[in-house]
């Protein structure tokens, strides 16, 4: 194996896992998801000597997101039937793992049906948003490079993402006790 | 109408200010009760994403898929490289750095960014490559167990030096094994943590010279470390700041606690 792929699998591919919940979170269907994610290595390991100091993670992700933006464009020219409304996540299709993680399941299941259709029902900014905070674990210079906005803009989107999801989770819980915590 | 502090006490939150703006805001948490209303949805809506979230991880089959695409590509031509990936970062992060609102909250980031190596001997690279071997199939622990009285008495014979061990599994960072590392010339003990998708080591070896840092970054790792007698602790991982820190308040209390009694 050459050192650029020795290289690349030693700083890339730790992340790999981040990636692929990152897609599956921006496509909603897993078999896109895996092209995605398929395109979005390839185009890291092409564009490796890009990297160079900065974090991997954040990179990465930022090519995952490219990617999903690019199969999308794709996507709408293609379909003569117009597709979904990106944001109409009503069927309740899992954002997250259908994978069964055995330590999970059985913690899951009501709670994380509605978790995820009131996520699906949020707009793709603020679902994106969530997911590299609160699952991933960027910090917002981080977000900032990823989403490609400054700062100040990740701070104000964070909050009215983390207050519609608030607030929905509210309103769908209303009348059932106990079902917030 | 909205309390004009909130984004800073999201801020806060997000373990994106130091210490000194901290103090600041939780000052004005003391005296407005919006604000402290806000801290608890915060935590609310982190709590619920984080428990009933499954971390899903990439399914084998798909794993293989990949690594042969890229077999395809390291035989094939390369250096291909897309313009969008070669001017991806520096101007947000400069927009981002001047704005007014952002400034706050960055400047701890600045801080540890840009003072990252006046230790020229803490071997942060190391670290970071033994972190990342770890999370390689099968190698991440030597000996698995949430048992810290199986675990501490492990390193005795295995490693140079006895570190504290301790389960946090209702804090939310169960103790999933240890496992010895070649690190600055010892045995370094290395203690595993799971938090959420995320795995934290937790490196400890006697005594670096030339002094430590307290938090850097490489390669989208994030390193804390202190010192407790002649042992040097350093936490690695790809959790946020705040997250990783906690663990590392919740060992130093330990052991505080642990050499009284």
């Amino acid at each position: 194996m050459d050192e650029r792929r020795r290289l690349f699998e030693a700083r890339v591919l730790p992340h790999l896992d981040a990636a692929y919940r990152f897609a599956r979170w921006l496509s909603h269907s897993s078999a896109d998801a895996d092209d995605i994610l398929q395109e979005a290595i390839l185009r890291a390991f092409r564009g490796f000597d890009t990297l160079r100091g900065s974090d991997a993670k954040a990179w990465l992700l930022a090519i995952v997101r490219n990617c999903h933006s690019t199969a999308l464009q794709q996507q709408r020219r293609r379909a003569s039937v117009p597709l979904p409304d990106e944001h109409d996540g009503e069927d309740g299709r899992a954002l997250v793992a259908d994978t069964p993680d055995p330590e999970s399941t059985s913690i899951q299941g009501d709670e994380q049906r509605t978790l995820d259709r009131l996520l699906a029902a949020l707009p793709q900014e603020q679902r994106e948003i969530l997911m590299l905070r609160e699952i991933e674990e960027l910090d917002y210079r981080e977000i900032a490079a990823v989403i490609n906005i400054p700062i100040g803009t990740v701070m104000s989107r964070l909050a009215r993402a983390r207050a519609a999801l608030r607030a929905r989770w509210l309103k769908d819980t209303a009348g059932e006790p106990n079902a917030v915590r | 109408m909205r309390c004009a502090e909130s984004l800073r006490v999201q801020a806060y939150f997000d373990g994106e200010l130091d210490a000194l703006s901290s103090a600041d805001v939780e000052r004005h948490a003391e005296a407005c009760a919006e604000c402290r209303e806000l801290l608890k949805d915060l935590e609310q809506v982190r709590s619920a994403l984080r428990q009933v979230s499954s971390y899903a991880t990439t399914p084998p089959a798909l794993r293989a898929r990949i690594m042969q695409a890229l077999d395809g590509e390291s035989a094939g031509p390369r250096s291909l490289a897309g313009k969008e990936l070669a001017d991806w970062r520096p101007r947000t992060f400069w927009k981002g750095a001047f704005s007014a609102l952002g400034a706050a909250a960055i400047a701890a980031g600045f801080a540890l960014f840009f003072l990252a190596s006046p230790f020229p001997n803490f071997p942060a690279d190391d670290l970071v490559s033994a972190h990342v071997r770890s999370l390689m199939p099968d190698h991440l622990i030597d000996v698995a167990s949430t048992d810290q009285h199986t675990v501490k008495p492990w390193f005795a014979g295995h490693a140079d030096v006895s570190p504290v061990v301790a389960d946090f599994a209702d804090q939310g960072y169960p103790l999933v094994g240890g496992r010895t590392d070649y690190l600055d010339h010892q045995r370094a003990a290395v203690v595993v943590y799971r938090h959420g998708a995320h795995v934290i080591n937790v490196f400890s070896w006697a005594g670096a010279k030339g002094g430590r840092p307290k938090h850097i970054t490489r390669d989208g790792y994030h390193l804390s470390c202190w010192s407790a007698g002649n042992l040097v602790y350093c936490a690695v991982s790809d959790t946020g700041w705040d997250e990783l820190d906690r663990l590392v308040r919740l060992l130093q209390n330990f052991d505080a606690h642990d050499n009284r009694e």
